[in-house]
């Protein structure tokens, strides 16, 4: 008895799973690829989602936005604000898993630091946004006139690849602050904080469906991305040679709007436009009797 | 028909006839639209002509007396001697206490004598009252009656006083035709007007009438859409015809042919005759008839070569 | 009564036209490039038609590659040399010269509008033209205070607009784009319509005469090559585009992975609701201007009347009535309610949906309106008994051609008007005020009128959801899409 006492314990290794409408399944495919540490050991076998993953995640997105954009901007901003509290309380998992993917510690707690206070950021504009950015226009007729700002509906993200956990939040949190929901595809070589984000967001009150994230291979899935009929926008963070003009101009069979963010530095991207990107402006018109 | 063109009380007119919502800014689009009409020409002819035929000459004033009203009934029977072809017009408007004066100045014409009854302009005297000076007035010859609806119970929501008033005036005519007076100034909202022209004509109303002339605004082209409108779905649902009069502050050619066009595509020709469609107006006439002058000679005219009275 | 009445026959309104002999037209216009008219390369020139009358009103130049080349290095050399350098109050107060001269000249650009584009003189006199000139005065005070439209960011024009505009509001449509371009600084390389040029050549004399630096605003008259060439062209910062959705997904395929910016305005499919408890007679008014504005040669038109079942009958039965009012005929007669269609082409195409509608089983109303024997007429029509997959209620018209579906409830009427691939306009009838806010917030559409229908402002942000468009034009908003945005120095 003594013997087994002394032998070191065996950890209990996460299983990174794909996180679809608030559940966490695996890729219908059966597929995976493998993360390595730069000693060669196995970090861990991520799932690589398929075509009908992200038509799965669409669904849930899609299905998710009328509860999501009619909630209050106040429970928005709460909802974010609660996420910044449960990604703090698991701060330390979080700078290890990024270390485990190659941040030097010091960027790691940077890096979940300001994903932290990203959060904070964007909880704060959610009942600000409307008023800072929409308007009363003085029409020359007998009209009250007004425009304000509608989510645009779901959102694809196809994440930027070295900020791996702070470029995805900033992205999400924008997009999802505004009323939208979401299907992002991580970082292909820091997929992990996609999916401990994904637990965060589900033990923060964030709504199934709302938060939709994948893992997988851009040159998969960028194509699908952005032909989707029913995504209304897509957010491209990286110069990507597998979206060349071809498959950037399938974005057209629906008009969806094509967001450009490839030369962003997300350390500094505390900014309300990321918000108003991911929006409609409405006009609406109504007659002021004499 | 579908529906009672007159009804018994207040209770008995359709809910949804009574009560229909109305926007302002939606009849003063289409108002603004109506008077961008352009006519010229011989349909401005005609309408000149028509305005003419329409005319409630009238003089409604404290200080009037016999030989005043004789004057109007003058200048009604020859409106112009120099214009060939001119109608007359369609009646003399006086109070009650003038109107044997009326009849006998336009004895042997077709003019009809039209007398304002029921306390005008108030409206503010017992029933009882209002009804002997409308039988007053039909006994002195009176051929049309002009009475003011009770406009405070109007507005307190006591609909059906209103309604058993216009019932009894109505008895009380006899032959002589009834036009109820709204006296719209005093209504407030376009859907007032909607729900007293309804009230109106379900109490037998020949013609509903916009003003007395004593209150500001008088007749607007407004409100006189609102209630041409009412009149036509009063006749979709019960085919009666009933006539509209607005009156006061209209003194224009060009205004009152405004009036014709939004009459003639609210409910369309049939309307545009005296016997449906009346202007109650003092000095129209003689903007008409300088109207005509021009287009007869091809000259502006002067208010000095037209007779006044 | 006694007296003798007139007869109850109808009462014509005579002919009223607007007068034309004050209105020059030159018998052949070239190009505006650099500031000067010059000859296309091609030395082709086509002709501009009357659709009143099928008479040619005189020929324009159509340009080629080359000649929208030659646009463009005139766009950037003013750009460089001479409007970047402009300061913003100065480029505002050309803007409100403009505008001035507009108003100045605004019944000579109406008459020329409506005989090169077949509208009624009534709108291009009260609408079009009064509106072109609104949109030049209120972009113009926008030039020295673009900071205050964009909190905490610096703002700098994108460079070289391109921009290409459509047939149904020609000189509006000109100023819809070339007005808030040139606000932030941006020059411009304009294509007018194949069928309707002349107007925007007259703003270019007229640009001309107002001492604009040549080169700022530049007018290419061509068909769809020259647009082509226009959105291939490596020299352009931004293309905005009015037009039919096909037209502007080809642009989007273009330009999707390029670095080039993009506005676009396309078609649309409104559902305009009317609600049992509406002003009946003024959502009549309402529906008539929803779709016989501009012969319905309108991308955000009420095409599609959804009207709630207990009040379709009546309501149907004052439409028909109003329709019949409506008078259709010569565009230059004051009285003219609907004029000619656009072109040989659009009356094809509007005559063959009203072929499919009848194919597809729905009923035809059209008003017994005396059409003109020559010239491109269609009399106002109405489709009924129409389901919601029918051609005729899916697809853009483009023309006086309504139809008419019934719902029961709130939650029907909100399903069948957002059916659609589109979502540029809406309408909503009631009187009731929670209902109207309810659905306003509901439609997925970037305008929406409630008691109201087809109302235009500068001030006012336009533009469509779905395939019905990319961004806005007009307003604050609509500065947004001829900008750069930066951090202001020592902010982040």
């Amino acid at each position: 008895m003594s013997r087994d006492s002394e032998s070191p314990r065996l950890s209990v290794a996460k299983t990174y799973k794909l996180y679809i409408n608030g559940r966490f399944p695996r890729s219908e495919s059966g597929r995976y690829f493998s993360l390595s540490a730069s000693n060669g050991k196995l970090t861990a076998n991520v799932s690589r989602a398929s075509r009908k993953d992200f038509r799965e995640a669409v669904v849930a997105a899609r299905a998710a936005l009328d509860g999501w954009s009619s909630s209050s901007a106040y429970l928005r901003g709460q909802i974010l604000y609660r996420v910044a509290e449960m990604l703090e309380s698991r701060s330390a998992e979080f700078v290890a898993e990024l270390r485990d993917q190659g941040r030097s510690q010091a960027r790691a707690r940077t890096e979940v630091s300001e994903s932290i206070d990203r959060l904070v950021y964007f909880a704060g504009w959610a009942d600000k946004y409307q008023q800072v950015f929409s308007a009363v226009n003085p029409v020359a007729t007998s009209h009250f006139c007004f425009s304000l700002l509608e989510p645009t509906g779901v959102v694809g993200v196809l994440a930027p690849e070295r900020s791996g956990l702070l470029g995805l939040v900033s992205n999400v949190a924008a997009a999802i602050v505004g009323g939208n929901t979401v299907v992002a595809l991580a970082s292909e070589s820091r997929p992990l904080s996609a999916i401990s984000l994904a637990e965060v967001l589900q033990s923060g009150d964030v709504p199934a469906g709302v938060v939709n994230l994948l893992t997988g291979f851009r040159a998969e899935l960028a194509e699908h991305f952005l032909s989707h009929m029913d995504v209304n926008a897509v957010v491209v963070c990286e110069h990507d040679p597998v979206i060349d003009d071809g498959v950037a101009a399938t974005s057209a069979e629906n008009l969806k709007r094509l967001l450009n963010r490839c030369d962003r530095d997300w350390r500094t991207a505390t900014d309300p436009y990321l918000i108003c990107e991911t929006q409609e402006v409405k006009t609406t018109w109504h007659p002021i009797a004499p | 028909m579908a529906e009672l063109a007159v009804v018994e009380r207040a209770a008995a007119i359709p809910a949804d006839a009574l009560h229909a919502p109305v926007d302002t800014v939606g009849v003063q689009e289409r108002i603004a639209r109506l008077c961008a009409r352009s006519i010229k020409k011989e349909s401005k002819r005609e309408a000149l002509h028509r305005v003419l035929s329409m005319i409630d000459l009238t003089t409604l004033e404290g200080q009037d007396t016999a030989g005043k009203v004789r004057q109007l009934c003058r200048k009604a029977r020859c409106l112009d001697t120099e214009l060939p072809d001119l109608p007359t017009v369609a009646a003399v408007c006086v109070y009650p206490t003038l109107v044997g004066v009326a009849r006998d100045a336009l004895a042997g014409s077709a003019i009809n004598v039209a007398a304002v009854a029921t306390a005008f302009p108030s409206g503010m005297a017992p029933l009882a009252v209002k009804l002997a000076d409308t039988a007053a007035a039909v006994e002195q010859g009176a051929d049309e009656i002009d009475m003011v609806i009770s406009r405070g119970a109007l507005l307190a929501g006591d609909y059906e006083q209103v309604f058993a008033e216009i019932q009894a005036v109505k008895a009380a005519c006899g032959n002589a035709h009834l036009k109820v007076i709204l006296e719209t100034g005093e209504l407030g909202t376009l859907e007032t007007v909607r729900t007293a022209s309804m009230l109106a004509m379900y109490a037998g109303a020949d013609f509903i009438k916009t003003s007395t002339g004593k209150i500001k605004p008088a007749a607007t082209l407004p409100v006189t859409l609102v209630m041409l409108q009412a009149i036509r779905d009063y006749h979709d649902r019960t085919g009666r015809a009933v006539g509209m009069k607005p009156a006061g502050g209209i003194s224009r050619s060009k205004l009152a042919i405004q009036y014709l066009v939004v009459v003639n595509e609210t409910l369309g020709p049939d309307w545009l005759v005296p016997e449906r469609f009346r202007f109650g107006a003092s000095s129209l006439a003689n903007d008409v008839l300088m109207q005509l002058g021009k287009l007869a000679t091809g000259r502006y005219q002067s208010a000095d070569y037209f007779s006044r009275d | 009564m006694s007296h003798d009445p007139l007869s109850s026959a109808p009462w014509h309104y005579a002919s009223a036209p607007e007068a034309t002999d004050h209105v020059l037209l030159d018998e052949r216009y070239e190009l505006f490039i650099g500031g000067k008219f010059v000859a296309p390369k091609s030395g082709e020139y086509r002709p501009s038609i009357n659709p009143a009358n099928e008479k040619t009103l005189a020929q324009w130049a159509a340009a080629g590659a080359d000649d929208v080349d030659a646009a463009v290095a005139a766009a950037r050399r003013a750009y460089r040399s001479v409007w970047s350098k402009t300061k913003p109050a100065e480029r505002g107060k050309y803007l409100f010269r403009i505008a001035r001269q507009l108003q100045e000249r605004a019944r000579e650009f109406a008459v020329i509008e409506s005989m090169d584009g077949g509208k009624p003189i009534r709108e291009s006199r009260d609408v079009d033209i009064p509106l072109a000139a609104a949109h030049f005065f209120y972009h113009a005070g926008w030039a020295d205070k673009l900071e205050y439209a964009f909190p905490n960011r610096s703002v700098a024009p994108l460079g070289v607009a391109g921009q290409i505009i459509p047939w149904n509001f020609p000189l509006l449509m000109a100023a819809w784009k070339i007005a808030p371009a040139l606000a932030t600084g941006n020059t411009v390389v304009l294509k007018p319509a194949e069928t309707t040029p002349l107007t925007a050549l007259k703003l270019a004399e007229l640009i001309q005469e107002a001492d604009l630096p040549p080169g700022v605003v530049n007018i290419v008259t061509g068909d769809g090559t020259a647009g082509a060439a226009l959105v291939a062209h490596p020299g352009v910062d931004k293309i905005a585009f009015t037009g039919s959705t096909n037209v502007g997904r080809e642009i989007q395929r273009r330009l999707a992975g390029s670095s080039t910016r993009y506005t676009l305005e396309l078609g649309g499919k409104a559902a305009n609701i009317v609600f049992a408890d509406a002003a009946i007679d003024e959502a009549v008014e309402g529906i008539v201007n929803a779709i016989f504005f501009n012969q319905g040669h309108v991308c955000c038109a009420g095409s599609r009347l959804l009207v709630q079942e207990s009040v379709a009958e009546a309501l149907t039965a004052k439409l028909k009535a109003r329709m019949a009012s409506l008078i259709v005929g010569d565009p230059l007669d004051k009285n003219t309610d609907i004029g000619a269609i656009n072109s040989r082409e659009q009356l094809q195409r509007i005559r063959h949906y009203l072929d499919v509608g009848v194919e597809e089983g729905a009923e035809l109303y059209q008003s017994a309106a005396d059409l003109p024997g020559k010239g491109y007429y269609c009399a106002p029509s109405l489709f009924s008994g129409v389901s919601q997959s029918d051609r005729v209620v899916q697809e853009e018209i483009f023309g006086p051609v309504l139809t008419i579906q019934t719902f029961r409830t709130f939650d029907e009427a909100l399903m069948k008007a957002n059916n659609t691939r589109y979502g540029l306009s809406g309408g909503v009838w009631t009187d009731k005020g929670s209902k109207i806010f309810k659905m306003t917030n509901q439609i997925r559409a970037g305008v929406i009128w409630a008691n109201t229908f087809n109302k235009f402002d500068p001030t006012a942000p336009f533009g469509g959801y779905k395939e019905s468009g990319v961004g806005r034009e007009g307003g604050l908003h609509g500065l947004d899409g001829y900008v750069e945005l930066g951090h202001r120095r020592g902010k982040s």
